[in-house]
């Protein structure tokens, strides 16, 4: 195998060993996780995030930044929490105008050629006071359907781990195996290219900046499927620990380079650090450092791989 | 000889039985966690001090195993939740916690009880129906202000209320609290009301600036943490000192103790102590024995009057706030007033 083919795939393995490490080295600390029920524990707050970061993603591959996102989550958790489940009509109508928003900011972003991190930074303000609007206190309930999928406990494999294969395989398939998935990521890497050959630009930018809008949505969801009720702050954290996981996994900036497979890896490795971290007993002081020391350590190694497979 | 070992050692375990630390004796090998969502403030480090200071004892006496402290790095509620996962996993019998929100957390506190672990709130309380609360009574604390107020000034006057941060719901409780006194006290009225933001700048800027369009004020009810800012606003504005309730912060007692000797100024000063995180230590502790502890429990005031505001001012650090920490016997006491008997 020649340099420059080993980096590429190295690469693209790199997610997958941080993580790898990082589970062996939480299975030493406590070997209490090495079980169904551990695994369970460990991970089902992955999953929200997870959809965050898949959602994140779809907005990186058109070279934009969504710094909403954790509002955005935080808000549609809130009418998971109320509006879903005490009518579940007035719910879906209004997770559907979340996503039909999110449409329109792709619009407006590319048509007046605004950044996307001004549109999305002013509107995390308005989710979050949407949010505080439909839920004023922290309260509401979890849907039973949700609460009962998000707590189910399937034989052999606990669900969090077969609601993150899912997720991956699906973004997978939409993004990166579909014909309609290569124009969208094409956008990304040379849009005029794309423009060029009779794809509308407009388009690609409402289709991601909706499927991120509803990637978000099924986030919140799932979000308060596992803490029951919500809180207009709930998701908060997101916008970061999604932006983190989505680039820990393989995907760039600008480039339209992304990888969704990736980008699920990259925020279980991110929910895994929080815990290996508090398994360490590490002083809570030092331990947002530290989360940040092990990003750029990955970060780092990337650039040193990413310098190889250009050495051609 | 082997016999005689034994015997020893019968009398020993028997001694020890009968000992008054007999009941401590079923959670020896137990292990509780405190999970704490803050500690930027001096309130929190003050509740972590103490935190640390009786468990320390508690572990060395051998009436539990282990007693940690947990703080989250960022106050948030999925961090929040996602630590006391953790703390499932690491085998702790029993999870103290300050909540970073009161609904927020209730999957990962039902998580806790489905495996097997007690679950004791406190201060930021939780709801979920299987964990304990210890509660403040924010309300009764508004209203035995102005309880203290009508004893002292039985003829009444005006009031100045100083509130706290806007939207929080301990603002709203101890307001609630100091209107229903004064419904009941007809002889005062409330003339003005500002928010101070429980920080004395803030309460020294809000009252400064609504002063010159008040009446003679009597009284200025409070929250904490406001007191000596509202003492200085009426100073500047060169007004007769009123009364002002105190809120059990350092800088509070000493002015007031410098007024006393001046020319004996008569206040009383309430709060929350921080080391209300010791009692939930111990009501989790007794849980864990098998005593039978009702899920609502109320946190007594700490409450300072004219007699003992030395001893408590010598006590409080500079720049904290008056602490008290709970013992066992503190615990059983809370427990029983709950229980009724």
């Amino acid at each position: 195998m020649t340099g420059p083919a080993f980096a590429r795939l190295l690469r693209g393995a790199l997610p997958a060993l941080s993580l790898a490490l990082l589970l062996g080295a939480i299975f030493y600390l406590q070997p209490r996780t090495m079980s169904y029920f551990g695994l369970n524990l460990l991970l089902n707050l992955a999953v929200p995030i997870a959809l965050a970061t898949v959602a994140q993603m779809l907005i990186l591959t058109v070279n934009d930044l969504d710094l909403s996102i954790g509002s955005y989550v935080s808000l549609t958790a809130c009418i998971a929490a109320t509006w879903l489940r005490d009518t579940p009509l007035l719910g879906l109508l209004a997770l559907g105008g979340g996503v039909l928003a999110y449409g329109a900011l792709g619009a407006l972003i590319h048509l007046r050629n605004l950044p996307s991190i001004v549109v999305t930074l002013g509107m995390s303000f308005v989710w979050l006071g949407l949010a505080i609007l439909v839920l004023p206190t922290p309260g509401g309930k979890a849907p039973d359907i949700v609460r009962a999928l998000m707590t189910w406990k399937p034989p052999y494999v606990p669900f969090p781990i077969i609601a993150c294969v899912v997720i991956a395989a699906l973004a997978h398939v939409a993004l990166m195996r579909s014909p309609y998935g290569a124009v969208l990521r094409g956008a990304g890497g040379n849009p005029r290219a794309v423009a060029r050959a009779g794809w509308s630009l407009l388009r690609v930018k409402v289709t991601m900046y909706m499927a991120a809008g509803f990637v978000g949505a099924l986030a919140g969801i799932a979000l308060v499927g596992l803490t029951t009720s919500a809180d207009a702050n709930i998701a908060l954290r997101y916008t970061l620990l999604s932006i983190a996981g989505a680039i820990l996994g393989g995907s760039e900036f600008v480039g339209g380079r992304v990888s969704p497979i990736g980008a699920v890896i990259g925020a279980i490795t991110l929910t895994l650090a929080a815990s290996f971290l508090s398994f360490l007993r590490l002083n809570p002081d030092f331990q947002i450092g530290a989360q940040g020391a092990i990003l750029i350590l990955v970060l780092a190694l990337r650039a040193l791989i990413g310098r190889a497979e250009k050495d051609r | 000889m082997t016999v005689r070992v034994s015997s020893l050692a019968l009398a020993l375990i028997t001694a020890t039985a009968l000992t008054p630390l007999a009941a401590l004796a079923d959670t020896a090998d137990k292990r509780i966690a405190l999970s704490n969502n803050y500690a930027g403030n001096s309130w929190r480090q003050a509740m972590l001090q103490s935190w640390d200071k009786v468990t320390s004892a508690a572990v060395q006496d051998g009436a539990v195993a282990a007693a940690d402290a947990f703080t989250t790095a960022e106050n948030q509620v999925t961090e929040q939740a996602a630590q006391i996962q953790n703390l499932i996993l690491q085998g702790y019998d029993a999870i103290v916690i300050n909540a970073a929100s009161p609904e927020g957390l209730n999957g990962a506190v039902q998580e806790a009880c489905d495996a097997g672990l007690t679950v004791v709130s406190f201060d930021g309380i939780v709801t979920a129906d299987c964990a304990w609360r210890i509660a403040v009574d924010f309300k009764k604390m508004g209203k035995d202000e102005v309880t203290y107020l009508a004893e002292k000034l039985p003829d009444g006057g005006n009031l100045l209320e100083i509130r706290g941060l806007a939207g929080v719901f301990v603002d709203d409780e101890i307001s609630a609290g100091i209107h229903e006194g004064v419904s009941e006290n007809p002889q005062f009225k409330i003339v003005g009301s500002v928010h101070g933001d429980w920080a004395q700048d803030v309460a020294q800027k809000a009252v400064a600036g609504i002063l010159p369009s008040l009446p003679e004020v009597v009284g200025v009810v409070t929250q904490g943490g406001d007191g000596y800012g509202a003492a200085q606003a009426f100073k500047a504005a060169g007004r007769d000192m009123p009364i002002i309730v105190m809120g059990n912060r350092q800088d509070e007692l000493a002015w007031w103790k410098e007024q006393k000797d001046a020319n004996g100024y008569e206040t009383m000063s309430v709060s929350i102590a921080p080391g209300v995180s010791t009692l939930a230590f111990w009501v989790a502790q007794q849980i864990l024995d098998g005593a039978d502890v009702p899920k609502d429990l109320t946190v007594p005031f700490l409450r300072i009057d004219q007699d003992n505001l030395e001893e408590n001012l010598e006590t409080t650090q500079k720049g904290g706030v008056a602490n008290v920490e709970y013992a066992l016997d503190d615990a059983k006491k809370v427990i029983a007033e709950a229980k009724g008997d």
